[in-house]
């Protein structure tokens, strides 16, 4: 398996580079979330490449960085889809891959509204060593992360994970609700979970000057997060929650960076997550694809 | 760790075959060579604006600097599909038609805002109003006088 993994991981590598250094680059207009998602999907034929971390303190272990790649294409309108591999290292431990997920978005509403839903729906693959902290979920805690990698790595989960995202844009400011339902299917109970954020431009109007530091390439915000307990065990009993400011910046080269603070609230929460990511969009990706199986695009 | 190898491959399969599909369906209604799709279902949706978005002035209109800041939106958001110049090609259709450029400044506001999901033009409220009106500004201005309304319709 683990053969395996490198070579996919090799794959994606080589992939992404050649990605990235043929087709033309876009503005990206990306939300600064980490956690949270607003109701915008890429769009059609474009691929972002993007790469996160998550560098964590660990009560009574060792601190972590763990990682993740994601591609996010836009196949429609209406429809995103993305598929991730995410990893991590534990100091003085060992740095292990901890499986992928396949993740779909889709607008259910054909136009904008105050409230625009969007359906989310995720498969996971990963074993217990994953430290990504996508999504907090049920009774996640700190102390969950304090198993050896060795260890941790013996758990397999498959999950599926359901989002309602409810998002609005109101005056420049982007609001967003997700609610999180997420089932392991071996025989556990259904967890819940939330997120929330907000977020907005510095400036609303765009320069009439190509620029690298005009505030409207700027996006700040704030985004909460955490677990809501389980189907046996509603409630905020027992769950960790975080809050953390939130910033991106997206060059006109079709680069985002992307930088997050967090901040654990309750004393079972990781006191401190510092996240930071890359991206870079590529427009007509769906188009190149569609010319090497010989299509006229 | 078997099942763990078949279910990576599924999803890459799938996620592969997205990507293919989604671009055959994009390009099965489009005429052959570099012609730009001309649909009138899409220009269609122009008139499918509400009385009181298509009647919205331009609040940008007198601002100088709106066609030029519209025009680097337009080639960072729009140009990858409308064409360079708008002309339109097999993504997406021209916007120097009649249709677009007869239109009022509020139904093409109300057109980005709203996207046309079903048809490929994604939503564009994710560009904050003012880079929309800018963008508007832009696409108007490319029109020339022969053709081009750059006002709101008066009511009746």
């Amino acid at each position: 398996m683990a053969s395996f993994c490198r070579l996919v991981l090799l794959g994606f590598f080589s992939f992404s580079l050649s990605a990235v250094f043929s087709p033309p680059p876009a503005l990206a207009q990306e939300r600064p979330y980490f956690v949270a998602y607003d109701h915008y999907l890429e769009e059609p034929g474009n691929l972002e490449i993007e790469y996160f971390s998550t560098y964590g303190i660990q009560r009574g272990g060792n601190n972590f960085h763990a990682f993740w790649t994601e591609c996010e294409y836009g196949a429609t309108a209406w429809w995103t889809t993305e598929f991730y591999l995410d990893g991590q290292t534990t100091f003085h431990d060992s740095t292990v891959f901890t499986g992928f997920r396949w993740e779909n978005r889709f607008r259910l509403l054909k136009r904008e509204h105050f409230i625009n839903p969007v359906l989310y729906v995720e498969y996971e693959n990963k074993n217990g060593a994953d430290k990504i902290l996508k999504e907090v979920e049920g009774h996640d805690v700190e102390a969950d992360f304090l198993v050896s990698n060795a260890e941790a790595q013996k758990e397999h989960i498959h999950e599926v994970e359901l989002k309602l995202i409810l998002s609005s844009t109101f005056k420049g400011w982007n609001f967003t609700e997700n609610t999180l339902a997420a089932k392991n299917l071996s025989n556990s109970p259904w967890e819940f979970g939330y997120a929330l954020g907000a977020s907005r431009p510095l400036a609303l109007k765009a320069s009439a000057k190509r620029c690298t530091f005009c505030p409207q390439n700027f996006i700040g915000g704030v985004e909460m997060y955490g677990g809501l307990g389980d189907r046996h065990n509603f409630g905020l009993h027992d769950t960790s929650h975080y809050l953390a400011p939130v910033l991106a910046w997206n060059l006109p080269s079709g680069w985002t960076l992307r930088i997050s603070p967090g901040f654990g609230l309750n004393d079972i929460s990781h006191r401190f997550l510092m996240r930071w990511g890359v991206s870079r969009e590529i427009t007509g990706f769906g188009s190149m694809v569609s010319r090497l199986f010989g299509g006229h695009q | 760790m078997k099942a763990a190898a078949t279910a990576l491959a599924v999803s890459i399969s799938f996620l592969a075959a997205s990507v293919v599909l989604a671009q055959s369906r994009s390009s099965g209604k489009s005429p052959v060579g570099a012609t730009p799709i001309y649909d009138p279902v899409i220009y269609a949706e122009l008139q499918k604006a509400p009385e009181k978005a298509r009647n919205r002035p331009n609040p940008l209109q007198n601002d100088a600097d709106a066609v030029a800041a519209g025009a680097i939106l337009f080639a960072q958001h729009c140009a990858e599909c409308h064409g360079n110049s708008a002309e339109g090609s097999r993504k997406a259709p021209s916007l120097l038609v009649p249709e677009v450029q007869t239109a009022t400044p509020g139904a093409l506001f109300w057109l980005l805002t709203n996207g046309v999901v079903r048809k490929r033009m994604p939503v564009w409220s994710k560009l904050p109003e003012p880079q929309r009106w800018q963008l508007v500004r832009y696409i108007k201005s490319l029109g020339g006088s022969a053709t081009a309304v750059d006002s709101p319709v008066p009511k009746p």
